[in-house]
């Protein structure tokens, strides 16, 4: 079973892509070593900016190489990616239309033990609100490495959301294309739909189901937006069920977008595994999951109560 | 002096000037919005930059290696549209479009129109904005040079001295930022809503080789941008004292015209002095 940190992928994909691609600049607010840009960094010096602690001007700087034809990789954590420089990332990154990547780590709770103020949990809402920009979680290690050889080639701005912590690898996924879903496992009775960590929690889940003879299909939705309607439409006829994971509120995140959709298209119930309306605290990442009620057990409780059982 | 900008440049940005301040009142009034109190006061400074010194080709606005011009004072839209009108990037007859639906001409920088290189209006980002352009320049060793246009109360967000910091950290030469510090922003005059002073050191303690000119004398303007060309190792800025609605006696040092378009009278008025 492979475990890997997807930002150790995340650095070395950008190495190995900035040797072939000269266009490739990557930026940092001090925290390059986290992030893992650092390998990059020392790669390609000139073609490296660090902004120190200035979240708001590597955004906006961001737009000025893009706006020059230059692939912008910015990074930083979450929190700050998404919360301490939005003005930037929606008026000179979004609004122009930029291609920039912003490839933001330490997502969500499983930051751990630094807690609440570092712990981005409404980051997908609040890139997903504004307009040309998409969202894409990877669930591992090698769907990272996918995502960000596909940004290099993909038009518009971007949000890719990472985690901390050593996720395990999703065997047998299938290829991977932005504003694709797919499907890992079939089943009729019910739909697990999920991304980032989260997916490995719903495949588990659905191995439990099973052993209860339910039978659960597992998608990976690892772009919120766009969203592939057309795939949640398809497993939602066939299912009339969803529980929708992510390691996100409730609010504005992938149950949400999925939520609105079918609303308007084919209702159906959705059951939403996620964080309610509150911060997170200091932890182990495994703890913190199980406090918020992120586990494989709490989809396989969500999902017999909604198939009645 | 005399023989480095011979008199005739002068007066034909002087005449450029004028021509563009007419345009800037009467899209404005046209538009029923807008900001003339700012754009007036950079007139000047944008003039003299895009007819005597910017490196650029209105015919192929994404020549690589053009100078780069970014309006991070957004809202002062209506002095570049005439500008880029006067130079041939599009008709002068689209300013009288400024505002409306569909136009080409939006209430702030949008990269639709031709000459844009990126939108601006949420200020402070602009300085950020030129930086990067200045740093793709030197990677891509392309020796152009990147200005950006700032106002004085826009000085007031954190997001620009960040941008400050960094554009010393890098050595951006290639950089020249002009301030225009007319004094006046929408709540008043800027020593009373958030004093910036004393300006220019505050630029020469992040770095920045600092010029200070009257920013509506021609050969003082043309001079400062020939010493920021000669600067190595650090950016420029020019700070340029301005007044606040230049040229129309009814709008100068009137903050109220900071952001309010002159009504049918006013306009009359402005425009006979402007002849």
């Amino acid at each position: 079973m492979e475990l890997l940190y997807q930002r150790d992928i995340y650095g070395q994909t950008l190495v190995e892509l900035g040797k072939e691609n000269k266009n490739i600049v990557v930026l940092d607010c001090d925290l390059s070593s986290s992030t893992r840009t650092a390998l990059f960094a020392r790669a390609f010096p000139e073609r490296f900016f660090n902004f120190g602690v200035a979240e708001q001007n590597m955004m906006a700087t961001a737009g000025g190489l893009a706006s020059c034809g230059k692939i912008v990789f910015a990074s930083t954590f979450a929190i700050f990616a998404s919360g301490r420089a939005w003005d930037q990332v929606r008026n000179t990154i979004s609004y122009n239309n930029f291609n920039v990547r912003i490839v933001a780590t330490h997502a969500g709770v499983t930051v751990g033990e630094d807690g609440a103020s570092h712990q981005a949990i409404a980051d997908m809402a609040i890139m997903r609100a504004i307009p040309n920009m998409t969202v894409v979680v990877p669930c591992d290690g090698p769907e990272t490495r996918d995502v960000i050889k596909a940004a290099v080639e993909y038009s518009g701005p971007m949000y890719i959301r990472l985690g901390r912590s050593k996720v395990q690898t999703i065997e047998n996924k299938g290829k991977f294309k932005i504003g694709l879903s797919y499907c890992l496992k079939e089943g009729d009775d019910i739909t697990l739909v999920a991304c980032g960590i989260m997916v490995k929690e719903a495949l588990e889940a659905a191995e439990e189901l099973k052993k209860e003879n339910i039978n659960a299909s597992v998608l990976n939705v690892h772009t919120i937006k766009p969203l592939d309607e057309e795939t949640i439409l398809k497993f939602a006829r066939k299912t009339n069920r969803f529980v929708v994971c992510e390691e996100h509120l409730v609010a504005g995140g992938l149950a949400s977008a999925i939520a609105e959709f079918l609303s308007e298209t084919y209702p159906i119930k959705i059951a939403r595994i996620g964080i309610r309306n509150h911060f997170g605290q200091s932890g182990s990442p495994q703890d913190l999951l199980r406090v918020y009620n992120l586990t494989s057990s709490d989809i396989l409780k969500e999902a017999k109560k909604l198939i009645g059982r | 002096m005399s023989e480095k900008y011979p008199p005739e440049l002068i007066k034909d940005l002087e005449r450029k000037a004028k021509k563009v301040r007419c345009l800037i009142v009467s899209m404005i009034a046209n538009a029923g919005s807008g900001h003339p109190g700012g754009s007036l006061s950079s007139s000047d400074l944008v003039v003299a930059l895009f007819f005597a010194r910017l490196k650029h080709d209105p015919k192929n606005p994404k020549w690589p290696e053009r100078d780069r011009f970014h309006l991070s004072k957004g809202h002062c839209c209506p002095l570049l549209y005439a500008v880029l009108a006067e130079d041939g990037y599009f008709k002068v007859d689209e300013l009288l479009t400024l505002r409306k639906l569909g136009s080409i001409l939006q209430g702030h920088p949008d990269r639709r129109t031709p000459g844009i290189e990126a939108a601006s209006g949420s200020l402070g980002q602009g300085l950020s904005v030129s930086l990067g352009m200045a740093l793709a320049g030197k990677i891509d060793k392309i020796p152009y040079r990147v200005y950006c246009l700032m106002g004085d109360g826009e000085t007031q967000e954190g997001n620009i001295w960040e941008a400050a910091m960094a554009a010393s950290h890098y050595k951006c030469d290639n950089i020249c930022a002009m301030l225009d510090y007319n004094g006046f922003q929408i709540d008043g005059k800027t020593k009373d809503v958030m004093n910036i002073d004393p300006v220019a050191d505050k630029w020469r303690a992040f770095g920045w080789h600092t010029i200070e000119i009257d920013g509506h004398d021609m050969r003082q303007i043309l001079a400062a941008y020939d010493e920021a060309d000669s600067v190595k190792g650090k950016p420029t800025i020019i700070i340029a004292n301005t007044i606040k609605g230049k040229g129309v006696s009814l709008m100068e040092n009137v903050c109220d015209f900071h952001g309010r378009a002159p009504n049918a009278e006013e306009t009359k008025k402005a425009l006979e002095e402007l002849k």
